[in-house]
């Protein structure tokens, strides 16, 4: 059995709203990610997925329960050695404009992720923003985050993501925000580093079209807990929890298939 | 035609700021029929929400203004109202529901009182509460609610506030502005049923606007795409969906399919969404387009009716007298 | 940087304020380093009023006023400026402190700076001098200590916003130490309203120095414009001249001072709306 690269053992963690009334927002996760897996989890607002998230990336200490990032219990560390051990596990979240330092350029992001200033860091960077489809690199390195549009700051924090060679990227919803033409663009940059590198990913979203477009297992979660999980051809295609039912239902559902098939034979031609 | 509830015309209309032009919408032509759905689709830079504020007067007057086209609302000439005209036309005959509820509602003010406020302007006072009761019963929310505040209330139950605000005054139009987008996918199909529903006992047309293509397939009856300010294809909303005829709308419904080519990549459009402060004389979407000819970029082709009249595009590609893959979709007859 | 002068290049006050102190300093770097004559000189020309050869007057020892006056900017603007700068370097550590840290740390040191702004500052600041001596050592001290609290406050606001953003996590994910990432991170993003009220507080500390002045607080062998009202108050009726050119150069470097703070503020706020 090969162990897992994250694993998400009985965490809960629970807030308090006010002196009296308390959100409890995990009950009892668990979940795995596997080396070189794409895991979504999907849920909608309220679902706990994005607090599920921050406890794994070492951001947020669950009231009970271990997240353990390659055998190590993240938050039973001594800081020194949790900061040793978190690079092996990077963030990419939704608002690009907002995970980015307005006052940095390009390079200060990169070079800040790789942790050095040389020459030879300067030239890993540039690969880097090669590497996420912003070419040639050396023209994006000055450029600060507002001189970048949506998608391109996007691909910045993809590459910052990278720098530090994670085994693992934690995506909260990567796509959200972005036009429809950009997501392809981003999944396409996401898809390649993964055939690239093998990386696994864990892919929160609402959005279940993703989770059926990019990832082996998804796990779907509903007011703090999972309720389902499986390979994601079984589980969307034959759900077995009432939820999951529900939110495959209420996708508004676009004109056959066949059809776009034939409209995509016809443009190519 | 007079049967149109809203009928714009070659509609152009400009931002300035600080001595720098964008022009958002580039002669625009619109028309929703009496009790039609009409869907309304584009992206970041389209130009489809200022079309939707420009129809109701709400682009700000400082900074906008309209230099070409007009406006019609159930015949009248609005382009040029003032706030004192308009103040009549808003919630009657046309009514607007925007994105964010929370934004659109007073923080302060509990909803019963926010939906009196707007059915008060045409109702006799005495009848104002049960007509308030009446209209949450319509948008299916429970009486009770009259006396919470936005807060205390999840997204789905503001949005639905804001219909009842919104359908207060009976309006023939209702422009729903990304009515669901900020809402989980459950909660939108329920927003959306009720749509339907409203639209059915109200008898009242709607121009929905949207950048998620499978909601304005369901709901709509008419659709037009929009790109860069201009409309680039339009017509029955099964005939723009099963046979696409712009590369932008063919590129738009094969990444909402995740559609994947050959080598496992999704297909997508390239480049990035448009810049508006760039004119062009030629099509906007040339620099992203894999078909673009060489008079793409030099001048905008005018619209051509296809399949049997049911669909119109503004292509060169779509030309009678350009390649044959425009022959074969003029060829496809419903 | 270029959107910010753009910004404050709509604020036509404000570009008249920075003009203005531009025009101060130069003056007092030209009094103090080209020899001229000086303001000290006692002569037998007692309480004249304006004329070409006195442009603003004399006064009762003879002295020109309008030498007073340049000479006196050098008080006013090192007094404004190092009070400034004190009260900001000390609320910008303990805002971006307490509001980084939360929890006991911010609640100690609020309740601390609460004490500092309810205490009436020109009392405190007479007490003080009263007590430890006229110099303008002390006068800059006690401005710093009561001006801090309002740019500590926000300081931990805008540290408070900017914590919650996801850059901030991203950098904590790469492993960079806590007081590296408020130090590297928010501080310099959450800086901007702190300058803003720093130059206010120039503002206020000019005033508080001349009021203290006017009250005979200050030490006499400095010249002051404080000093120069304080001691032409006893003229006011027969030479105006002695009151009111000193306390017009107050009124207007205090209203300078403060246009150019909210310029400031206003170009440094990258929501504002052109076209003041």
């Amino acid at each position: 059995m090969t162990a897992s690269l994250l694993e998400i053992a009985d965490v809960s963690k629970t807030f308090k709203r006010t002196r009296t009334e308390e959100v409890r927002a995990v009950r009892g996760v668990s979940l795995s990610v596997a080396a070189g897996e794409t895991v979504a989890l999907v849920g909608e607002s309220g679902s706990g997925k994005s607090t599920l998230g921050r406890i794994a990336l070492g951001l947020l200490r669950p009231d009970s329960g271990r997240v353990l990032l390659d055998g190590q219990s993240l938050y039973e560390l001594g800081s020194r050695e949790l900061r040793r051990a978190r690079t092996c596990m990077q963030p990419v979240f939704q608002d690009a404009a907002a995970a980015l330092n307005p006052r940095k350029t390009a390079r200060d992001h990169l070079l800040q992720a790789l942790g050095a200033r040389d020459a030879a860091a300067v030239r890993r960077a540039v690969e880097l923003l090669d590497s996420v489809g912003l070419q040639p690199g050396s023209e994006y390195l000055p450029r600060f985050p507002h001189e970048l549009s949506g998608g391109q700051r996007q691909r910045l924090t993809v590459a910052r993501a990278l720098a530090p060679r994670p085994r693992l990227i934690i995506a909260d919803e990567p796509l959200s925000g972005a036009d429809v033409s950009i997501r392809g663009q981003i999944l396409n940059l996401l898809l390649d580093i993964k055939r690239a590198s093998g990386i696994a990913y864990l892919l929160i979203t609402h959005d279940i079209s993703v989770a059926r477009a990019f990832s082996d297992r998804v796990a779907v979660m509903m007011r703090g807990e999972i309720v389902e999980t499986g390979p994601v051809g079984e589980v969307l295609t034959s759900p077995r929890h009432d939820y999951t039912r529900r939110l495959l239902a209420a996708v508004p559902a676009l004109p056959s298939q066949r059809a776009a098939a034939e409209v995509a034979a016809r443009a190519d031609r | 035609m007079s049967a149109n509830i809203l009928e714009i015309t070659g509609l152009t209309l400009d931002y300035t700021a600080r001595g720098r032009t964008l022009r958002a919408l580039d002669a625009v032509s619109l028309s929703v029929g009496a009790g039609e759905a009409v869907g309304l689709v584009g992206e970041s830079g389209s130009g489809k929400s200022t079309l939707a504020r420009a129809a109701l007067g709400l682009t700000p007057a400082k900074t906008s203004h309209i230099a070409a086209g007009e406006i019609r609302i159930a015949g009248r000439d609005v382009t040029h109202f003032s706030e004192d005209e308009w103040a009549e036309m808003r919630g009657d005959p046309v009514a607007i529901v925007f994105q964010d509820p929370l934004s659109y509602l007073n923080p302060v003010m509990r909803v019963g009182a926010q939906i009196a406020e707007s059915v008060a302007r045409h109702t006799p006072s005495l009848a104002v509460a049960p007509r308030v009761k009446e209209l949450l019963e319509l948008v299916k929310l429970p009486a009770a609610c009259a006396a919470s505040y936005p807060h205390e209330l999840s997204g789905g139950m503001r949005q639905r506030v804001l219909l009842a605000i919104a359908i207060g005054c009976r309006p023939r139009l209702l422009i729903a502005d990304e009515p669901t987008t900020a809402l989980d996918v459950t909660t939108q199909a329920e927003i959306l049923a009720l749509l339907a529903e409203l639209r059915r006992q109200l008898d009242m047309a709607m121009l929905l606007i949207s950048h998620d293509l499978g909601i304005v397939a369901q709901a709509c009856e008419r659709i037009y795409v929009m790109y860069a300010g201009r409309t680039i294809e339009w017509g029955s909303a099964a005939a723009v969906f099963e046979t696409p005829a712009h590369p932008y709308t063919v590129g738009l419904l094969r990444a909402a399919h995740a559609d994947r080519d050959s080598d496992g990549h999704f297909v997508t459009i390239g480049g990035d969404p448009p810049n508006l402060a760039i004119t062009t004389p030629g099509c906007p979407f040339a620099p992203r387009c894999a078909h673009a000819l060489p008079q793409c970029a030099t001048s905008m082709p005018g619209p051509v009716t296809m399949g049997g009249g049911l669909q119109t595009v503004r292509c060169w590609r779509c030309r009678p007298d350009a390649s044959h893959a425009a022959a074969d979709a003029a060829g496809q007859a419903p | 940087m270029r959107r910010f002068w753009a910004r404050f290049a709509t604020h036509r006050a404000g570009i008249a304020a920075g003009l203005y102190v531009l025009a101060l300093v130069l003056t007092m770097l030209g009094v103090e380093l080209l020899p001229g004559a000086d303001p000290h000189a006692i002569s037998a020309e007692v309480m004249r009023p304006p004329s070409p050869a006195h442009p603003l007057g004399t006064d009762e020892l003879g002295r020109d006023v309008l030498l007073s006056i340049l000479h006196g900017i050098k008080v006013s603007l090192s007094v404004g400026f190092a009070a400034a700068l004190g009260a900001t370097v000390i609320g910008v550590l303990v805002g971006s402190t307490a509001g980084f840290y939360g929890g006991v740390i911010d609640l100690f040191t609020m309740r601390i700076s609460e004490i500092f702004q309810v205490v009436p500052s020109f009392i405190l600041a007479a007490v003080i001098v009263a007590l430890s001596g006229p110099g303008l050592v002390q006068v800059v001290a006690v401005i710093s200590l009561l001006a801090w609290p309002q740019v500590a406050r926000l300081m931990r606001g805008e540290v408070m916003r900017i914590k919650q953003l996801e850059f901030v996590d991203a950098v904590r994910c790469l492993g960079i130490r806590e007081p590296v990432i408020l130090a590297g991170e928010i501080v310099p993003n959450a800086l901007a309203p702190a300058l803003a009220a720093g130059s206010l507080i120039v503002a206020h500390a000019i005033l508080l120095e001349a009021a203290l002045s006017f009250f005979g607080l200050s030490s006499a062998d400095i010249i002051s414009w404080g000093r120069m009202l304080n001691s032409g108050q006893r003229f006011l009726y027969n030479a105006w001249w002695l009151s009111v050119f000193p306390g017009a150069a107050i009124f207007t470097t205090v209203l300078a001072f403060n246009l150019l703070g909210d310029a400031l503020g206003s170009a440094l706020n990258p929501r504002t709306v052109s076209g003041k």
